[in-house]
């Protein structure tokens, strides 16, 4: 909720990159006007050490943004699609068929840099608009993004609303257009459901699952619930399940206390939450 | 439909366990009026089960004291069964004189976490149970068995599978209808509750387990959905998410029963549960406590005005 300044967004992002997280996504190479939280994304893409092996992805709406994300040193951005056409309207006022033509723009100029894209859809298992969104319409623009050029697609339960049985019903319908190896999920918690969803994925194959330390960032639809699921939970829970990460879980928790002392602000993170000794 | 063609159970029953383990387990003493009108509104729900109280001494559990009160004080809903802790024979006979018609006992798979609990070994405590479970079919009265640190203990650390197995085993063979494995401290994941549920179901029947998973770590759901993967149709929770860790001071509990249903309503699995009369039921006791409730669900859907 509050805007957080450019040094703390540099430490965190330091920070993250110590704990063994191989892609950080950094910054929002979008206009201040419409996104104010990430206004100093130059100051931030060029303030944070750039660890080798660890990739900080950016993401850029339009061929504007590209460019500005590239002189700013950016190596990799992201384009938000969305699987509903009323979302699509609300959020960035076009149709879905508009939005990827100016996506076009980016992927064309990506290509030409030799800059990979990663592809978002939001909506994917429910709109705060349009209510339930067929698992057909999340295929069929998964499957346009990813012909577009983006090397992998994440799959956004925007508000949080799928269970694993909607889950399993979506990404049976995108893995016929899209590889499984190109997918990932990106579940918010707001109804409590993102490891069962995460689990769900990843029984069926997906492999790249994004996460938000602390679980910092709230849901716009529903106020003052949460929204991105818990890097620190979805370890813990990879941890037990013998599934390799490659991310030192002490060092990600310490990340997150960091972050919620600077923001003044309790964590999300159940596992930081618990104190227990075991 | 879809349940059947997932492979998961089509129904799974719902033991909540709110007015007991929760509010046993809340900060403060919750008046006798405020849980009979708690378990009046679960009854109207539609949940078959709802733990109602404890017949241990008011010493060792004062949130209990009002044991009798209580009991005799709710309404008793046809089909719904009103289940209450009866850690020794003491307690059970008190149970029965108040009006209860089932009883549980609660085992656990640590000596450490047996000894700090009840002062005695997990043998002397399947003692105490074994008189109980006695005198409980000489009169008809079906037993509940649970299972304490099945995932791990505050203690001992990690739990064998197979001591969970052993102490299910033991309880189901004086007599228990049910076993329910607990997660105590809420550290098992998918990968644990895996493994203690393959060695649980080698020695009882899978219709004679549930699961009692708390939050404490978040990973609640995803355990859940791990053991109905595997067969298991009892899943226990409490409204609101009732009842905190008390081994992590300030950490969740229970997991809550709304978001339980939430998820087992969009994997199409039946329960009998009204859904909205366990969210009113979570927000008549979270005003009554003056608390935020735990569920997810009771929080978004407080913050939309609507449910999606």
């Amino acid at each position: 909720q509050n805007i957080v300044p450019t040094p703390v967004k540099i430490d965190l992002i330091n920070m993250l990159s110590e704990t063994g997280l191989q892609v950080i996504e950094a910054t929002s190479f979008v206009s201040p006007k419409w996104v104010p939280q990430m206004a100093d994304h130059t100051e931030v893409m060029q303030g944070i050490n750039k660890l080798p092996g660890i990739s900080y992805p950016v993401l850029t709406p339009n061929l504007k943004g590209f460019q500005a994300a590239v002189a700013a040193g950016a190596k990799e951005v992201s384009i938000f699609g969305a699987a509903s056409e009323l979302f699509t309207k609300k959020n960035i006022n076009c149709s879905i068929a508009e939005s990827l033509e100016r996506f076009d723009e980016v992927m064309t100029a990506a290509r030409a840099a030799s800059i990979p894209v990663r592809g978002y859809v939001s909506c994917v298992l429910g709109c705060p608009y349009e209510g339930k969104i067929p698992a057909a319409k999340v295929a069929e623009v998964s499957k346009k993004m990813y012909a577009m050029g983006c090397y992998e697609i994440s799959l956004g339960d925007t508000i949080g609303v799928g269970t694993p049985g909607s889950m399993k019903e979506m990404l049976a319908a995108v893995m016929k257009e899209v590889p499984v190896g190109a997918l990932a999920v990106h579940c918010h918690d707001t109804y409590g459901q993102a490891l069962a969803n995460i689990l769900v994925a990843l029984q069926m194959g997906v492999s790249v699952v994004d996460a938000s330390v602390a679980g910092l960032g709230g849901c716009p639809y529903a106020r003052g619930a949460s929204g991105n699921v818990a890097t620190e939970d979805l370890v813990y829970m990879l941890n037990g399940m013998g599934i390799h990460t490659g991310v030192d879980l002490q060092k990600l928790m310490d990340t997150g206390t960091f972050i919620c002392n600077a923001l003044n602000r309790r964590t999300n993170s159940k596992v930081s939450q618990a104190s227990c000794r075991l | 439909q879809e349940s059947q063609v997932s492979g998961l159970p089509e129904y799974i029953k719902i033991v909540e366990v709110g007015p007991r383990d929760g509010l046993q387990n809340e900060t403060v003493i919750v008046p006798t009026d405020i849980k009979i009108e708690l378990i009046n509104r679960l009854s109207k729900t539609g949940l078959p089960a709802i733990e109602v109280t404890s017949f241990v001494s008011s010493k060792w559990v004062p949130q209990m004291a009002d044991h009798k009160e209580v009991m005799r004080g709710i309404e008793r809903h046809p089909g719904v069964q009103y289940p209450v802790l009866t850690p020794n024979l003491q307690g059970f006979h008190s149970a029965i004189a108040a009006g209860a018609t089932e009883v549980s006992v609660f085992g656990a798979a640590s000596e450490s976490f047996t000894k700090m609990n009840i002062n005695c070994s997990i043998e002397e405590s399947m003692e105490k149970f074994e008189e109980v479970a006695k005198s409980a079919r000489n009169m008809n009265i079906p037993v509940r068995g649970y299972v304490s640190c099945a995932l791990g203990c505050p203690y001992e650390g990690n739990i064998i599978p197979a001591k969970v197995a052993e102490v299910s085993k033991r309880l189901y063979s004086i007599g228990c209808y049910e076993i329910s494995l607990g997660d105590t401290i809420g550290v098992g994941t998918p990968g644990s509750m895996k493994r203690m549920l393959e060695a649980v179901m080698k020695e009882i029947p899978l219709n004679a387990l549930a699961v009692h998973c708390h939050d404490t770590y978040g990973q609640a759901l995803a355990n859940i959905l791990t053991a109905i993967q595997m067969g298991v149709a009892v899943v226990d929770s409490s409204v609101a998410g009732l009842g905190g860790c008390p081994y992590a001071k300030g950490a969740t509990g229970n997991v809550a029963t709304e978001d339980v249903i939430y998820m087992l309503n969009g994997l199409g699995i039946n329960t009998g549960v009204n859904f909205y009369k366990v969210m009113e039921a979570g927000n008549f006791i979270c005003t009554a406590l003056n608390k935020k409730t735990n569920s997810k669900v009771a929080q978004a859907a407080f913050n939309t005005g609507t449910i999606n």
